[in-house]
């Protein structure tokens, strides 16, 4: 598996085989079908923008979400998450070991708005014993970015 | 105001060619400089939460005129392992603010008014300078491109008199980039030796070599003993801010370069002595990554060249190409100020490492891939109007 170039890809939203290529000092037409392969086997699932919400003055609000299940033998932990998967403002899924099951994230317009699909989408859920929401109040990093640090080149001019 | 205030030797040293450039670069908006000579990356989090912590712990005060103790010892281990020499601590390194005080030290510790100097050119700009305010006659040896830039017997020895008592070796160099490996340092090292003079090889770059590790010609018979070796933390660890250097050398040249040092300085920032002691202990790594990093951008300018069919000889070390621009038929200030006005990017035309540097441009690759992507984008719009003959 091509790790460089997947590191690559993660950097920048886009799949541009020619910058790529440009970048690795690979043949172009061999790009494309490693990322074919890595598309086909699962390892290449998306390409995404990192965008920090909170400087484009969006009021949108983000939730992690602590839930603890009881599975039993026609729903087990990945038949619950895939209900949770479902609900459209999940945005990821984790089983986790310890103290409960799930953290869940959600982002949504309003903290009314998370607490109502907590409450009518999530609670809801038959397995589901309780959820704990906690409300995210800022991003500092996301993905390897640091958002509050400024990327200016800080180099001064210096003779020599 | 009597007409002699001022120091003669001073006042007649001419202003650095890459400042002029640069002020008029600083002039200018939307400019992208490939000019800095820097690190673009931030020092490694670890070194400076070293840096941090020795604040928070009050370490506040003057170090030792010679640096830390533990500092010394870790420069010590670190030079044992990459040159096989060793260097007590205690007389045989001196802790200075940056290589450039170190450079300036070593020179003003074996120079007599009228003793010879050899500098190799295109190279660092503070050597002559140095050179001449300890009260030494530079004496100019140019490094041509049919020699990769190196230093060769042929062009050292015509250079050589009864007076010539130190050479300045500058490998990894800056501006070109050029490397020195064993076989042809032996053959300076013998001249060295032959003719008795001091060498001070300035080996800041040591750590940025690709495609083979740094040879430093204290590793040879006989060199220890007539070497004042000069490094640092600023390009290898990208610690430029932090002022800190060192030199290795005899006791006896080393005695005096700290007589220097403590009358003029007192001692290297302890900040960045504490944080300095971090990088060398836990900084292999970092530097490893930055050096790939650079590895990939030089690269990708050399094949940018390519493309252009720009001539240009494959460094080895440093952050620098230095590519050549005689076909053009413009002199390399013409060619750099050209390509301001016209392209908005900024480069150090090569006159500006020594008359030699005629002929050529620097390119720094400090400088993310994205950025010297969108640079080469607009050499390659000028060198298109040149060719064209547009201009």
């Amino acid at each position: 598996m091509n790790e460089e170039l997947l590191k690559l890809i993660e950097k920048s939203c886009v799949i541009d085989t020619k910058a790529l290529a440009a970048r690795t000092g690979e043949d172009e037409d061999k790009l494309a079908a490693e990322i074919r392969e890595l598309q086909a086997a699962g390892i290449l699932c998306g390409c995404h923008a990192l965008i920090n919400w909170d400087e484009a003055n969006d009021e949108r609000v983000t939730a992690l979400i602590e839930i603890k299940v009881t599975p039993h033998k026609e729903l087990g932990y990945n038949r619950i998450a895939a209900r949770i998967s479902k609900i459209d403002e999940v945005s990821a899924v984790y089983l986790m070991s310890g103290a409960f099951d799930f953290t869940v994230i959600i982002t949504g317009k309003t903290m009314r708005e998370i607490s109502r699909i907590v409450m009518d989408k999530l609670a809801i859920i038959d397995a589901v014993e309780s959820t704990a929401t906690h409300f995210i109040l800022k991003k500092y990093k996301e993905n390897g970015i640091e958002f509050v640090q400024s990327a200016d080149d800080r180099r001064m001019s210096i003779t020599p | 105001m009597r007409d002699d205030i001022l120091s003669r030797k001073t006042a007649a040293i001419p202003p650095s060619g890459i400042r002029r450039f640069f002020d008029l670069v600083s002039e200018r908006s939307d400019v992208i400089s490939l000019g800095v000579g820097e690190p673009d990356f931030d020092t490694p989090w670890h070194i400076r939460e070293a840096g941090i912590r020795s604040l928070e712990r009050g370490y506040t005060f003057y170090t030792s005129n010679a640096g830390l103790a533990e500092l010394r010892r870790e420069i010590s281990v670190y030079l044992e392992k990459r040159t096989g020499c060793t260097y007590d601590p205690k007389t045989e390194i001196l802790v200075t603010v940056g290589g450039s005080e170190a450079i300036d030290a070593a020179l003003r510790a074996i120079i007599n008014e009228g003793d010879e100097v050899i500098i190799p050119q295109p190279s660092y700009v503070s050597y002559e300078p140095c050179a001449v305010l300890a009260g030494a006659k530079p004496v100019i040896v140019e490094l041509r491109e049919q020699d990769r830039f190196k230093l060769t017997p042929e062009v050292l020895l015509p250079a050589m008199s009864e007076k010539t008592k130190a050479l300045i070796l500058p490998f990894p160099n800056n501006p070109t980039g050029s490397v020195m490996r064993r076989e042809e340092l032996e053959k300076i090292a013998k001249i060295a030796v032959e003719r008795d003079i001091v060498v001070i090889s300035d080996e800041i770059y040591s750590e940025l070599t690709y495609g083979g590790e740094h040879f430093s010609i204290v590793s040879l018979p006989g060199m220890k003993e007539r070497t004042v070796l000069i490094n640092g933390f600023s390009k290898s660890f990208a610690m430029t801010g932090w002022r800190l250097g060192y030199a290795a050398a005899p006791h006896f040249i080393l005695e005096q370069m700290v007589k220097i040092h403590q009358f003029a300085i007192m001692c290297a920032p302890t900040g960045s002595q504490y944080a300095a002691i971090d990088a060398l202990k836990n900084g292999e790594a970092d530097v490893e990554k930055m050096r790939d990093a650079y590895d990939k951008r030089r690269l990708y300018l050399l094949g940018a060249f390519k493309k252009m069919d720009i001539d240009c000889f494959a460094p080895e070390g440093a952050f620098y190409v230095f590519p050549s621009i005689k076909k053009f038929g413009l002199t390399s200030e013409q060619f750099a100020f050209g390509l301001l006005d016209d392209q908005k990017l900024a480069v150090v035309p090569g006159t500006a490492f020594g008359a030699c540097g005629e002929g050529f441009l620097r390119i720094s690759y400090a400088y993310s891939l994205d950025d010297l992507k969108e640079a080469m984008k607009r050499l390659a719009a000028y060198i298109k109007k040149l060719t064209q003959g547009e201009k």
